[in-house]
C-alpha cells in the first residue's frame, strides 16, 4: 500500500481540488481528509456516513459545583487566566492540572474531554475517513493522526491512499505527512506562496518524504511562477504540472457538479498530467497495479 | 539480557515501527530464545513528548539495548542517560531484524535524528 | 464602546485573503489621517502582514515562560513531579533527572508538587512581540521561535499592552482555523470580520467561523473576496444566501480581478496603489461603527 498526502504551504492554494480530481482518476483509492480544522473535501464527494465516533484529544478542567467551598485557591495558583469567578474556562484552560492539586474539597477534575469526532464513510471513489475539530478545540494532530488510522485500516487491500493534507507546517501537518511515500506539494504564484513552499518541502524531507510540485493558477502572476520553477530546479525537484486559473472550475464547484465534470475543465485535463507524472513516481514498475 | 524493539503489533511477525516515541507496542525479547513480552507505549496518546515518555519506560524495563527507526534528541538523552545502545532497524518484520541483530549487520545510532521541526517566524524586516 | 475599537479580521479556512483584507484596512484608515491605528499580526506562527507593509522595526519585547530548574543536590529522584506534569516535560531515570523546557507550558506544577523543594523556575525565552511602524501605521507583531509548541503565550503577551486611548483602532489579523489560538486573539474585540470567498468550501468555513463568534458574543460582518463579476454575479448567492440566514451584511464585496491577484502575490497594497479601494475600506468603519453602537444601546 502506498501513501500519497497533498499539501501546501498555506490554504486556499486547491489542494482539495487536486485532491477530488486524482481521487476519480483513480477510481479507487482510499481518501483521507486530513484538515480537520477546516475540512473541505466531503463537499466535493458527497459522502455515504457509515461510521461516527467522538474522538477525546484533550483534558481539560471539570468542576462539580456541589463540593466547592468558594475558598478560591484554583483561581489564585491557575497561571492561564482559565478560572475566573470560580468557574473553568475550557477555552482557556491547559489542562496543566494544578487547580485540580491546589483544591482543598477534591471538586475540580482533570478529565478526557471530547474535541472532535472522527467519520468513516463511503464515497463513489472508494472509501473516505474525515474528521471534524470541535470550534476552539486544540491538538488536531492527534486528530490527524485518528484519520490516518482509519484510513490505513480501510486501505487494508488496496493499492494507494490520497490524503488531502493540512495546511501549513505545524502539528497537523507534521502528523498529515510522517510516514507517508510522496508528497505533492500545490503551490500559488506568489512572494507567500513560495515562502510556504519552501518551508513544507523541509518539513517533507526531514520526515524522508519524495516530494513533486505543482502549481496552480500560474498564470495569475507568471513572475512568481517563474521564481517557483527556479526555485524548484535549484532545489532538484520536479515541477510537475503547472494549471491554468480557470473559471469552470468555479462554476463546477458552485454548481455542485461531479468531480468527473471538473475533469473536463481546461484545469482539469492539466491535473490528470499531473496525476500521470504522480502515478509513475509512485508505481515505478507501471501503472497497471492500480 | 532482553532487548526493546519499537514495533507495529504485539508479536515477532509484527513490523519494526520506524517512530520510536509513537511506536504502537515496545517489544521485549530475549534475542536468544525469542520469548517475547508486549508493552503498550505509554507515548503513543500523550500530545507532546511521545519520546519522553517511551524512553522512560525502556530504561524503566531495565534493557540496555533498543531496535527502533528514528529516535529524536529527547528520547535520545534519556536513552543515553540510562545507558541504552540504540540500533537502527528497517522497517522490516521484527523476525528479520533479530537475525539481522544477531548476524552484528545493525548500526549503532550514536547521534539523535532532528527533532521534530516547529514553524518559523517571519519578523519583521 | 469603550476607548478604544478592536476589530478581528478572521477566515475559517485559509488562502481567503484574511491578511490581505487586514493589511489593506489598516493602511487605508492611517493613510486617512486622524485616529491612530495599530495593526497586531496575531497569525503568531506564519506571520506575514510585514510582508506587505515592510514595517521598520521599533522595539522588540521578548516573551518568555516560566520552567523548571532542578537543584540536582536536594532531588531525591522520588519522581513525583513527572507523574503530575501533563506535558511530559520531566522525566526521571535510576539516579538522574532530566527536563524539556520546549514542552513546558509554564504552569508551575511540578515546583508546586515537589516534596522536597528541588525545583525552581526560570523564565525561558519562547517568542518575541516586535513593534514597528510603517509610514503612519503602527505594526505589533507576534512572532513563536522555530519548534516551539503553544502559541497562546505570544498572543497573550501581543495583546497585553494594548493601548487604551480614545478614537485608537485596533485591528488584529487573526490566524486561520477555529481553534483555540483563534478565540484567544478574537477574545475582547469589538467586532470581527470574517473573510471569505463565493465557493462551496468558503460558505462552509464561514459557517464555522459565524458560530464560533456568535459563540463568544461578537459582532460581525462578512467581506467576500474574489467575488463573482458581471459575467458571474450569481456566484455570490451562495455567501449572500447563508448570511441572510444568519442575519450577517456584507461590508464589502473585492471581485475577482486577475489585476489585483497579481498585485497581491507581489506583495503590494492595492488600497495604495488603487485610491478607490482606499475609499471603500475607509468606509467599513464608519457601517462598523453604527453596528457597534446599534448592539450597545
Amino acid at each position: 500500500m502506498r501513501q500519497l498526502v497533498i499539501t501546501s504551504g498555506k490554504g486556499g492554494t486547491g489542494k482539495t481540488t487536486v485532491t477530488a480530481g486524482f481521487l476519480a482518476l483513480a477510481w479507487r483509492a482510499v481518501s483521507a481528509d486530513a484538515d480537520v480544522d477546516a475540512p473541505n473535501l466531503h463537499l466535493l464527494l458527497h459522502p455515504k456516513v457509515l461510521e461516527e465516533k467522538g474522538f477525546k484529544g484533550a483534558k481539560t478542567v471539570v468542576k462539580d459545583p456541589e463540593l466547592c467551598t468558594e475558598c478560591g485557591k484554583c483561581e489564585e495558583h491557575c497561571r492561564f487566566q482559565a478560572i475566573q469567578n470560580l468557574t473553568p474556562d475550557p477555552f482557556r484552560c491547559e489542562g496543566c492540572g494544578v487547580c485540580a492539586y491546589v483544591c482543598p474539597v477534591g471538586a475540580l477534575k482533570l478529565e478526557e474531554v471530547e474535541t472532535g469526532r472522527s467519520i468513516v464513510s463511503r464515497t463513489k471513489y472508494g472509501p473516505f475517513s474525515h474528521a471534524r475539530l470541535y470550534i476552539g478545540a486544540e491538538a488536531s494532530g492527534k486528530l490527524v493522526t485518528e484519520v490516518r488510522k482509519n484510513a490505513e485500516k480501510l486501505g487494508e487491500s488496496e493499492k494507494l491512499i490520497i490524503i488531502d493534507g493540512a495546511p501549513g507546517i505545524g502539528c497537523p501537518v507534521i502528523a498529515s505527512l510522517s510516514g507517508t511515500d510522496l508528497t505533492l506539494i500545490v503551490a500559488e504564484p506568489s512572494v507567500s506562496g513560495l515562502h510556504d513552499l519552501e518551508r513544507v518541502l523541509g518539513v517533507a524531507r526531514h520526515f524522508g518524504v519524495d516530494a513533486l510540485v505543482c502549481i496552480n493558477k500560474y498564470d495569475l502572476c507568471p513572475e512568481m511562477t517563474g521564481e517557483i520553477a527556479h526555485y524548484c530546479l535549484r532545489e532538484n525537484i520536479d515541477l510537475i504540472g503547472k494549471i491554468p486559473f480557470d473559471p469552470a472550475v468555479l462554476d463546477v464547484m458552485e454548481q455542485e457538479r461531479s468531480v468527473e465534470s471538473l475533469l473536463q475543465t481546461e484545469a482539469g485535463k492539466v491535473i490528470e498530467k499531473v496525476w500521470d507524472n504522480v502515478i509513475s513516481r509512485l508505481f515505478p514498475d507501471g501503472r497497471e497495479t492500480l | 539480557m532482553r532487548i526493546a524493539i519499537s514495533a507495529t503489533g504485539k508479536d515477532l511477525n509484527a513490523y519494526v515501527d520506524p517512530r520510536f516515541g509513537r511506536c504502537a507496542y515496545l517489544l521485549l525479547v530475549n534475542p536468544e530464545t525469542l520469548e517475547c513480552e508486549a508493552v503498550t507505549n505509554p507515548g503513543r496518546t500523550v500530545g507532546g513528548g511521545a519520546g519522553i515518555k517511551a524512553a522512560q519506560e525502556v530504561v524503566n524495563q531495565g534493557v540496555k539495548e533498543l531496535i527502533t527507526g528514528q529516535c529524536g534528541p529527547n528520547a535520545f538523552g534519556i536513552l543515553a542517560a540510562g545507558g541504552v545502545k540504540i540500533f537502527q532497524a528497517p522497517g522490516e518484520m521484527v523476525r528479520k531484524v533479530l537475525e539481522l541483530y544477531q548476524q552484528g549487520e545493525l548500526s549503532e545510532l550514536t547521534v539523535p535524528g532532528p527533532s521534530r521541526p516547529g514553524p518559523q517566524g517571519w519578523g519583521i524586516r | 464602546m469603550g476607548y478604544q475599537v478592536i476589530i478581528s479580521v478572521l477566515s475559517g479556512k485559509g488562502g481567503t485573503g484574511k491578511t490581505t483584507v487586514a493589511v489593506n484596512f489598516a493602511f487605508s484608515l492611517a493613510a486617512k489621517g486622524g485616529d491612530g491605528v495599530l495593526l497586531l499580526d496575531a497569525d503568531v506562527e506564519e506571520p506575514n502582514a510585514g510582508l506587505y507593509l515592510k514595517p521598520t522595526l521599533e522595539e522588540v519585547v521578548p516573551v518568555s515562560v516560566p520552567v523548571p530548574e532542578v537543584a540536582k543536590e536536594r532531588c531525591n529522584y522520588c519522581g513525583i513531579c513527572a507523574d503530575f506534569c501533563q506535558f511530559n516535560a520531566l522525566a526521571i531515570i535510576p539516579g538522574a533527572i532530566l527536563t524539556f523546557p520546549e514542552l513546558c507550558h509554564g504552569c508551575g506544577g511540578c515546583s508546586l508538587v515537589c516534596p522536597v523543594e528541588a525545583i525552581q523556575e526560570k523564565p525561558r525565552e519562547i517568542g518575541r512581540v516586535e513593534k514597528g511602524r510603517a509610514d503612519f501605521l503602527e505594526i505589533w507583531q507576534g512572532c513563536l521561535n522555530v519548534g516551539e509548541a503553544p502559541p497562546v503565550p505570544v498572543t497573550r503577551k501581543l495583546k497585553e499592552g494594548l493601548p487604551r486611548q480614545k478614537g485608537k483602532i485596533i485591528i488584529i489579523d487573526v490566524p486561520p482555523g477555529a481553534s483555540c489560538p483563534v478565540v484567544e486573539a478574537i477574545r475582547g474585540s469589538d467586532y470581527a470580520i470574517l473573510v471569505t470567498e463565493p465557493t462551496p468550501f468558503g460558505r462552509h468555513d464561514l459557517e464555522i467561523a459565524f458560530q464560533l463568534v456568535q459563540q463568544l458574543g461578537i459582532p460581525h460582518g462578512v467581506i467576500l473576496n474574489r467575488a463573482g463579476t458581471e459575467d458571474r454575479a450569481e456566484a455570490d448567492n451562495i455567501i449572500e444566501e447563508l448570511c441572510s440566514t444568519y442575519k450577517v451584511p456584507i461590508l464589502l464585496k473585492i471581485p475577482f480581478s486577475p489585476h489585483l491577484a497579481a498585485l497581491g502575490a507581489k506583495g503590494v497594497l492595492f488600497s495604495k496603489v488603487i485610491p478607490y479601494w482606499q475609499e471603500q475600506f475607509s468606509q467599513i468603519l464608519s457601517k462598523i461603527k453604527e453596528r457597534c453602537s446599534c448592539a450597545n444601546s
